[in-house]
C-alpha cells in the first residue's frame, strides 16, 4: 500500500489521451486552401484535362501559325494572335469543364456533405475552393501561353516574320492570354455552383459560349454590333490577343476585352457564393 | 460535449420531414436513433451539421452551432453516407484533404486508416471499394480529429456479420471514453447490443427518449420463454405463483413444447418450477417482443405500410406517458 501513500489525493483523474493535437489556430482558410489544391491533384481527371489544354494548345499555335504563313508579307500578319488564339478556344471548352467539375462533381459525388462536415464555414470553402482553382489555372495557362507563342513563332521562323517576346504587344498578348483561363474558369465555377450538376452546368457554359453568340448573328447588324463587345465572340477574342489591335470601333481594347470576362467571373463567383452559402448543401 | 435540438422542424415544400423535435444527446453512453425508414433521422443529422438549415429551432453542438466550432473535426465527427466521397480519389487522399482543412497532421491519416483496417488499400481509389469498405473509410473520416462526438448515420448498412460486431465494439468503446456517440438505425434488434439511450421518432415526431432499460421495461420485454417436457404442470405452477402462461405451439429444438411465460420475473418462473419438480429444457427473455414493440410503437408513423390493423395508438401512449 507504498504507493497510495505518494498520492494522499488518490491516483490523479485520468487525463484523456489525445490522439490529435489541439487546434492552435481556428480552422480557416489557410488549411482549407491546402485541402483544395488537394483535391485537385489527387484525382485523375485534373491531369488530363490540364494536359489536353496544354497540348491541343500548342498543337492548334503550330497549326493556326503555319496556316497564316501566306500572310506574313502583309501588315496585319500577327503571329502572336495566331498562337494564343487556339488556347481561348480551348481555355473556353476545357477549362471551362474543369471549372465546372471543380465544384459540381462534389455535388454528384455528394462529397459536399462530407467537406462541409471537416469545414462547415461556407464562405471559407468557397473562397478556398476558387482560388485553388485560379491558381492551378493560372500556372497551366502562363506554361501554355509561352510555349504556344515559341511554337508558333517556330512554325513561322521561315518567313522572318514571326514576333519575338520583345515585338510590341506581345507581352501584353502573352499576360492577356494567361489571365483570361482562369477568369473563364471562374465564370464556369460560378455557373457549376449555382447548377451543382455537372452536365447541366457544362452544358450552360458552352451554352453561352457558342449559342450565344450566334443567336445574336440572327439580329440587325446594329444591334449585334453593338452587343458583340460583350459576348466570347471570334472577334472579341482574337482581339484579346492581338499584339496588333485591330481599332475596330465596335471592339473595346485588348484590356478592355479581357475586363468584361473578369466582370463575368465577378458576377458568376459572386452569384455561386449566394446559392453555396444560402441554399441547403 | 452534447448534442442539443430545441423545437427543430424542417420542412420541405409543405412536407414536415423533423417536427419540433426537442433532445439532448449526453456524453458516456451510445444513444440509439431509432425510426423506420423516412422517419426523419438523416434529415435531423443533417440539421445538426448545418448542412440544411432548420426552419424552425435550433440545434447545438456544445452550447454552438456547428459552423461555430472552433475546429470542428476535433468536436464532431460524423459519417452520414459512406458513398459522399469522389471515387477518383485514393483512401488516403480523401482523408488528406480532410484533415488538413483542420489543421490534423498527416501521421494521423495513417493512424485511422490502420484503426479501421484499410491500412491495405490506403492508395487505392475508392470507386472499387464495396459498402462495407466505404463505411469503414467513413468512419475512418469521423475518427480523423479524434472528437469528443460522433455521430453515424446507418453504420452497419453493407457490413458483414464481422464488420457489424467491430462497429459496435467500436461505439461501445467511444462511449466508454466517455464520449458522445449518436447512431441511427431502422432496425431495433441492431439498438439492443448497442444503445444505453434511445430516442425513437417517427413522422419526424420524438415518439420516445429513455433509457433502454425503461424501454425493454415498457414493451413487455417481462415475457419470457420457457420450455418443458411438462408444460401443464408449468402452467399450474406459474398461475398459482400469480403469472400467467400460454402454450405457444412451438417446440425447442429438443422436441419440449413451448410457453410463455408473463407477469414473473425469469428467476421466479426457475424457482417455481424448481419447486413443482418441473424439469425445464429452456428459460430465456422473449427477445422478438423488443422489435414487436419498437414496431407496434412506430406503427402510426409509418409513412408506407402494407394493409395489417395495428394496434399502434395505445402502445405510444403507454410509451410517452411513463
Amino acid at each position: 500500500m507504498a504507493h497510495l501513500t505518494d498520492q494522499p489525493g488518490g491516483p490523479a483523474p485520468a487525463q484523456p489521451v489525445r490522439a490529435v493535437p489541439a487546434a492552435t489556430r481556428r480552422s480557416g482558410l489557410p488549411g482549407t486552401l491546402l485541402s483544395e489544391f488537394t483535391k485537385l491533384r489527387s484525382v485523375r481527371s485534373t491531369w488530363i484535362t490540364l494536359a489536353v489544354f496544354f497540348v491541343a494548345s500548342v498543337v492548334i499555335a503550330v497549326l493556326a501559325a503555319a496556316g497564316d504563313r501566306r500572310n506574313s508579307g502583309q501588315a496585319q500578319f500577327d503571329p502572336a494572335r495566331d498562337s494564343l488564339a487556339g488556347m481561348l478556344y480551348l481555355g473556353m471548352l476545357v477549362i471551362g469543364a474543369t471549372g465546372v467539375l471543380a465544384i459540381a462533381s462534389e455535388y454528384g459525388t455528394r462529397m459536399i456533405a462530407t467537406s462541409l462536415t471537416a469545414m462547415p464555414r461556407r464562405a471559407v470553402l468557397y473562397a478556398a475552393k476558387a482560388i485553388a482553382l485560379a491558381c492551378v489555372t493560372l500556372v497551366v495557362a502562363l506554361v501554355t501561353a509561352v510555349t504556344s507563342f515559341f511554337a508558333g513563332q517556330a512554325a513561322v521562323a521561315s518567313t522572318h516574320a514571326g514576333a519575338s517576346i520583345t515585338s510590341p504587344g506581345t507581352l501584353r498578348a502573352l499576360l492577356l492570354a494567361t489571365l483570361f483561363v482562369p477568369c473563364f474558369a471562374l465564370v464556369a465555377f460560378g455557373l457549376g455552383a449555382v447548377i451543382r450538376h455537372t452536365a447541366g452546368a457544362i452544358t450552360a457554359v458552352f451554352g453561352l459560349v457558342f449559342l450565344l453568340p450566334m443567336i445574336l448573328g440572327a439580329f440587325p447588324a446594329s444591334w449585334s454590333n453593338a452587343l458583340g463587345r460583350w459576348l466570347p465572340d471570334n472577334t472579341v477574342l482574337l482581339q484579346i490577343v492581338a499584339a496588333k489591335p485591330t481599332g475596330q470601333h465596335d471592339l473595346f481594347g485588348p484590356y478592355g476585352e479581357l475586363a468584361v470576362f473578369a466582370g463575368y467571373a465577378v458576377i458568376a463567383l459572386a452569384a455561386g457564393a449566394m446559392a453555396f452559402c444560402r441554399r441547403d448543401a | 460535449m452534447s448534442i442539443e435540438a430545441r423545437g427543430l422542424t424542417k420542412r420541405y415544400g409543405d412536407k414536415t420531414a423533423v417536427d419540433d423535435l426537442t433532445f439532448t444527446v449526453r456524453p458516456g453512453m451510445v444513444t440509439g436513433f431509432l425510426g423506420v425508414n423516412g422517419a426523419g433521422k438523416s434529415t435531423t443529422m443533417r440539421l445538426i451539421l448545418g448542412l440544411d438549415s432548420p426552419t424552425k429551432g435550433t440545434v447545438t453542438v456544445n452550447g454552438k452551432l456547428f459552423s461555430r466550432l472552433y475546429s470542428p473535426m476535433r468536436e464532431l465527427g460524423a459519417l452520414l453516407d459512406a458513398k459522399a466521397v469522389h471515387g477518383g480519389r485514393s483512401a488516403y487522399s480523401h482523408l488528406l484533404c480532410l484533415a488538413q482543412t483542420n489543421d490534423i497532421p498527416r501521421n494521423r491519416v495513417d493512424e485511422v486508416l490502420s484503426v479501421v483496417g484499410l491500412s491495405g488499400v490506403a492508395r487505392k481509389r475508392s470507386r472499387g471499394f464495396s459498402l462495407g469498405m466505404s463505411q469503414r473509410l467513413g468512419i475512418a473520416a469521423a475518427l480523423l480529429g479524434d472528437p469528443e462526438i460522433l455521430m453515424f448515420d446507418e453504420p452497419v448498412n453493407g457490413l458483414d456479420p464481422e464488420g457489424i460486431v467491430w462497429i459496435r465494439n467500436l461505439m461501445r468503446g467511444l462511449a466508454a471514453d466517455g464520449r458522445t456517440v449518436l447512431v441511427s438505425s431502422h432496425l431495433m434488434s441492431e439498438m439492443e447490443h448497442t444503445a444505453d439511450h434511445l430516442i425513437v421518432i417517427g413522422k419526424g415526431k420524438l415518439i420516445a427518449d429513455c433509457t433502454m432499460a425503461e424501454f425493454i421495461a415498457r414493451s413487455g420485454q417481462q415475457a419470457v420463454r420457457a420450455s418443458t417436457p411438462q408444460p401443464g404442470a408449468l402452467a399450474r405452477a406459474v398461475l398459482a405463483a400469480g403469472g400467467q402462461a400460454t402454450i405457444t405451439g412451438d417446440v425447442t429444438v429438443g422436441g419440449s413444447p413451448e410457453l410463455e411465460v408473463r407477469g414473473l420475473p425469469l428467476e421466479r418462473i426457475g424457482d417455481v418450477a424448481f419447486a413443482a419438480g418441473v424439469p425445464l429444457h429452456l428459460l430465456a427473455p422473449a427477445r422478438a417482443s423488443l422489435e414487436e414493440a419498437f414496431m407496434e410503437l412506430t406503427a402510426d408513423s409509418v409513412e408506407y405500410q402494407a394493409g395489417m390493423a395495428i394496434s399502434g395508438q395505445r402502445a405510444h401512449a403507454t410509451v410517452t406517458e411513463a
